[in-house]
């Protein structure tokens, strides 16, 4: 995942959402989501890369976006190490636990107090994910061996 | 002081900061992978309208989309403007969103919240 591809796959989506005649306001939620979830491949392939232990075709991700008479769905799928399961499955089920308002309240928090790291992530991708889809973050971890998982994370946006 | 005017690409806001007039307006889309790099001359600009500020400071907010690496960084531009406010000059937020685009207009209340500036909520029909 490469700033150009992430460009290039926001430039095919808007048209396609164009040529559907797609409410503005649901073309703006799915932008939105595509948006967060791209661009959380390209920077967990980015840390990656530094790693000097990670395989290249660990460096492969999924992205699958499925459109229903009512419903988008955005699929993203990374490998991951075992040791970062824990702690992405807490906050998963954390923010899965929540209601509009807690999350509206928890993102502030982290907008407010939370440090942004030097590659420009917030810590808020996952919360700015539920809020604007409304429903909860369906994920997977699927192991592959000692070293690897599989991570996949799918987003429903409904009309 | 110079303004700062910068032309929107696909993944970065319209700016113009005016210094003369007190004006800075931020336009477009705002979804950079990393967005501090985008900000830095937008927070240096500030520091030096700082300086000499006119009386009366309005920021236009017109943004279609953002995503969260440029929330942080909008919400440091703000901070930056609070500390102005009420010493040389009074600054005043417009947050615009477009019609049924509630998603904006909550961002907007969520930086209304943090933030000690008066905010506008401003409904247009297009950005």
């Amino acid at each position: 995942m490469t700033s150009e591809l992430l460009t290039t796959i926001l430039q095919i989506m808007e048209s396609k959402m164009e040529r559907f005649e797609e409410r503005p306001k649901i073309k703006k939620k799915v932008f939105n989501v595509l948006v967060e979830c791209l661009q959380n491949l390209y920077h967990h392939i980015d840390e990656d890369i530094d790693d000097m232990d990670t395989e290249q075709n660990e460096l492969n991700s999924l992205f699958m976006i499925a459109k229903t008479v009512s419903t988008y769905t955005i699929t993203t799928g990374n490998y991951i190490k075992p040791k970062e399961v824990d702690s992405l499955r807490s906050k998963l089920d954390l923010i899965n636990g929540m209601t509009k308002d807690e999350l509206k309240a928890y993102y502030k928090q982290v907008l407010n107090e939370g440090t942004m790291s030097a590659k420009g992530t917030a810590g808020l991708g996952m919360i700015d994910i539920a809020r604007k889809s409304g429903k909860k973050l369906e994920y997977d971890f699927a192991p592959i061996n000692n070293n690897l998982s599989f991570f996949s994370l799918s987003v429903k946006i409904e009309e | 002081m110079e303004n700062l005017n910068l032309e929107g690409s696909a993944k970065t806001p319209t700016v113009n900061f005016n210094a003369g007039d007190g004006t800075l307006e931020l336009k477009g889309r705002s979804i950079p992978e990393n967005s501090i790099e985008f900000y830095k001359p937008l927070n240096d600009w500030i520091d030096g309208y700082a300086d000499a500020p006119k009386s009366a400071t309005v920021v236009d907010v017109k943004l279609e989309y953002f995503n969260t690496s440029s929330s942080k960084c909008i919400l440091d531009l703000f901070k930056q403007l609070e500390s102005l406010d009420k010493q040389e000059t009074k600054v005043q937020v417009n947050w615009y969103y477009e019609e049924d685009d509630e998603d904006m207009a909550e961002a907007g209340e969520d930086y209304e919240a943090i933030i000690n500036l008066p905010f506008k909520m401003i409904e247009v029909e297009e950005i």
